[in-house]
């Protein structure tokens, strides 16, 4: 009852913000105005709806709604600040309203806290390393910040290697950095990638594509043959195989990935398997 | 924005890919990328693709007075610019380097070649001449900027009409593109640079490098060609010596390439005379696929996926039996297991005792002679496939390291790291008691063979 009067209402009064459960999986532009759920019933049609008082604190019930990507809080409502589609995920457990975020596409990465990426070590001056990752500024890495590093054991990094880890501090206003090491002090996969494969960039939303719980692509490229891969959120990814040859089939597959639907993925994959 | 700094992983990857003639989109040594041509609605406008390197060319034309030693030629004036878009290192005040070299060989190649009749661009002698301004910008760069803005230069040229003037007596008027049609300029040829990147010291050569293989390569020696197969300019740069042989090789491939290129231009240039001849639409606007999304379009590249299987057959027989992708750790002795293949050994030459190694782990087999000095006894105690079998096989046996100083240490390569040797010692000394016993026994096998 509330949206068909919304959408009316919409219509009449021109920028009226719409109600984010109807947004779903379509396009959003930035700049729009986005209404959660509870909020619906508020903004009737004129704005001025009576409700019978309540005695029960129950009446004002909150979910906690997460805002994530390319959204914003403005006063009660969501702002939309990259253009793209409205996604939600269901909350698993317990209260809250879930996560909204918008899927775009770009490819200048932005340092986040918590990313895993690949970067490149361009200087090295006293305790720390420069690791350009992408981003505006390059990251500083610390010697120490190695499994089982001290200060008499440095790790053998030199420039021009290439070092996997993740962001701890990573915000607008200072230079990002960046450890190879978990809060447990072990690597756990992190640290200097070794010497052959090769390295190449893509599309931001390629790699949250390759590394959903549930890709396909990842799967059948394994069993074509053995290989490695390292995949960074600014966009990078290393590969290496046994030949060059094989690695550059896989780069040239990656790299072609996004542009193909599944069905075109498979036959390439069913051609490569039989050749 | 600073350039991202090129890995040493990358440029290791790079020259050995080029070493086994293979290059990161699939072409041939000697293959351009696909060259794309489309014109403006404007005469003279024209935007060249060549791969994914992009160049804009205007041409444009006013009437001045001539140069006070050349009273009867008009002036030619190009001017190529690297756009802010074309890469995230190119910045308003940075570029510099790069856009004087380029400037300089736009220049050379254009002007000193003589491909536009100066002559005929003169309108009144000593006071009134056209002068031609050719403006290229650069708007994507994926390597070869040189080629694709030679291209776009003369194709706009080519392309350019003039408004025509006539001269009576004292009289000069100069006519509206309404009034009468505009003119073409008089070229006499058509001069395209061809540019031929150098790596490891001259040894491999690629035409048309892209942006990753001119970040490694040693020098770069750009042609200048037209289709009649007269050099215009010829320019080596990054210092690589050059023997005379290689440069003819390189002068005659620029001919056939020459040629390939001038057709597609004079095709490109009929097209577009005759849909505007017609009547039809032309334009950038045209150019591009209407109700599509080309955005998500990429071109097929030609990626050799013939001999995958066959190569990959090959390592799996020699090193038998086939490994499977997740290994199950192997214990070698109790607190340390061993998962996957490791680190290339440097101990020795293994070839030989893995042919001769029919049965056994094929990755295992690399490993056992690696670590066989550690695992001397527990080889023998596991009874791993194959473990005491190699002293038999092996005639040349890799390296027999002892680890008690006293007795004699044979090392079969002496050139290969003694360093190793020691740290692997003081390693292994630990297990110094049981093993003298297996190694003497050894050296008595050897003996009797």
């Amino acid at each position: 009852m509330a949206e068909p009067a919304s959408v009316a209402a919409e219509s009449l009064a021109g920028s009226r913000a719409r109600a984010a459960r109807t947004v779903l999986g379509q396009v959003v532009l930035p700049g729009e105005e986005l209404l959660l759920p509870e909020q619906e019933d508020a903004e009737g049609p004129g704005g001025a709806v009576e409700r019978p008082l309540s005695l029960n604190a129950r009446a004002c019930s909150r979910v906690r709604v997460v805002c994530g990507p390319g959204l914003r809080r403005c006063g009660d409502r969501l702002l939309v600040t990259k253009c793209g589609r409205l996604r939600h995920k269901e909350p698993g457990s317990g209260s809250g309203g879930g996560v909204y975020w918008v899927d775009s596409q770009q490819k200048r990465y932005v340092p986040v806290k918590g990313d895993h990426v690949i970067g490149i070590v361009t200087a090295k001056s006293g305790d720390i390393f420069k690791v350009d990752v992408g981003g505006s500024e390059p990251a500083s890495l610390s010697y120490l910040s190695f499994e089982g590093a001290t200060k008499r054991n440095r790790p053998n990094v030199q420039v021009g290697d290439l070092i996997y880890g993740q962001f701890v501090v990573a915000n607008k206003d200072m230079e990002p950095e960046m450890v190879c090491i978990d809060s447990c002090g072990r690597a756990n996969g992190m640290g200097v990638i070794g010497q052959d494969g090769l390295l190449f960039k893509v599309t931001l939303g390629l790699i949250r594509k390759l590394l959903a719980p549930d890709c396909e692509i990842i799967q059948e490229v394994g069993k074509l043959y053995p290989l490695e891969i390292v995949f960074g959120m600014n966009g990078r990814i290393w590969v290496k195989a046994k030949t060059i040859q094989q690695t550059l089939i896989l780069a040239n597959i990656l790299e072609a990935c996004e542009h193909m639907t599944s069905d075109q993925r498979k036959q390439i994959f069913s051609r490569l398997a039989e050749s | 924005m600073k350039e991202t700094p090129l890995s040493n992983c990358e440029r290791r990857f790079l020259l050995r890919a080029i070493e086994e003639k293979k290059r990161l989109d699939g072409r041939q040594t000697y293959d351009y990328r696909n060259i794309r041509i489309s014109f403006g609605t404007d005469y003279g406008c024209c935007i060249v693709e060549l791969g994914k390197t992009r160049v804009l060319g205007q041409v444009s034309c006013e009437l001045v007075s001539p140069k006070l030693n050349r009273a009867t030629e008009g002036i030619l004036f190009f001017n190529l610019e690297l756009s802010q878009m074309a890469a995230p290192a190119f910045e308003p005040g940075r570029q510099s380097d790069l856009l004087v070299k380029l400037n300089r060989l736009m220049e050379r190649c254009l002007r000193n070649s003589k491909c536009i009749d100066t002559e005929s661009l003169c309108v009144v002698a000593g006071e009134k001449v056209w002068q031609i301004r050719v403006d290229l910008h650069l708007l994507n760069h994926d390597g070869n900027i040189i080629d694709a803005a030679s291209i776009a230069a003369i194709v706009a040229l080519c392309h350019f009409r003039r408004p025509d003037v006539s001269v009576q007596g004292d009289e000069v008027t100069l006519y509206t593109p309404e009034e009468r049609d505009p003119v073409p300029l008089s070229i006499h040829h058509m001069p395209i640079c061809v540019s031929f990147a150098f790596f490891q010291q001259g040894t491999y050569l690629l035409v048309d490098p892209n942006e990753r293989e001119e970040r490694v390569m040693d020098g770069l020696l750009v042609i200048a060609m037209n289709k009649h197969r007269e050099i215009c300019t010829i320019q080596s740069s990054g210092g690589i010596m050059l023997l005379k042989d290689q440069v003819l090789r390189c002068s005659k491939i620029a001919g056939v390439k020459v040629a390939e290129i001038t057709e597609l231009i004079l095709k490109a240039l009929e097209n577009d005379q005759k849909v505007r001849k017609e009547g039809g639409k032309f334009g950038f606007a045209e150019s591009i696929a209407n109700q599509r999304i080309t955005a998500f379009k990429m071109e097929k590249a030609p990626i050799d996926t013939s001999d995958v299987e066959e190569k990959a057959e090959e390592i799996i027989a020699e090193a038998e039996p086939p490994s499977e992708v997740v290994s199950t750790p192997v214990l070698w002795t109790p607190g340390t297991a061993q998962i996957g293949e490791g680190v290339e050994n440097s101990w020795g030459d293994l070839e030989d005792s893995e042919k001769e190694d029919d049965e056994g782990g094929g990755d295992q087999a690399i490993i056992l002679d690696g670590i066989k000095m550690d695992t001397g006894v527990e080889v023998s105690d596991i009874g791993s496939q194959g473990g005491p079998k190699h002293w038999k096989n092996g005639a040349d046996a890799p390296i027999i390291l002892s680890d008690s100083e006293e007795e004699e240490m044979i090392i079969l390569e002496p050139d290969k790291n003694p360093k190793k040797i020691r740290t692997q010692t003081t390693s292994a000394k630990q297990e110094k008691a049981p093993s003298k016993k297996p190694v003497k026994r050894r050296k008595k096998k050897r003996a009797a063979n």
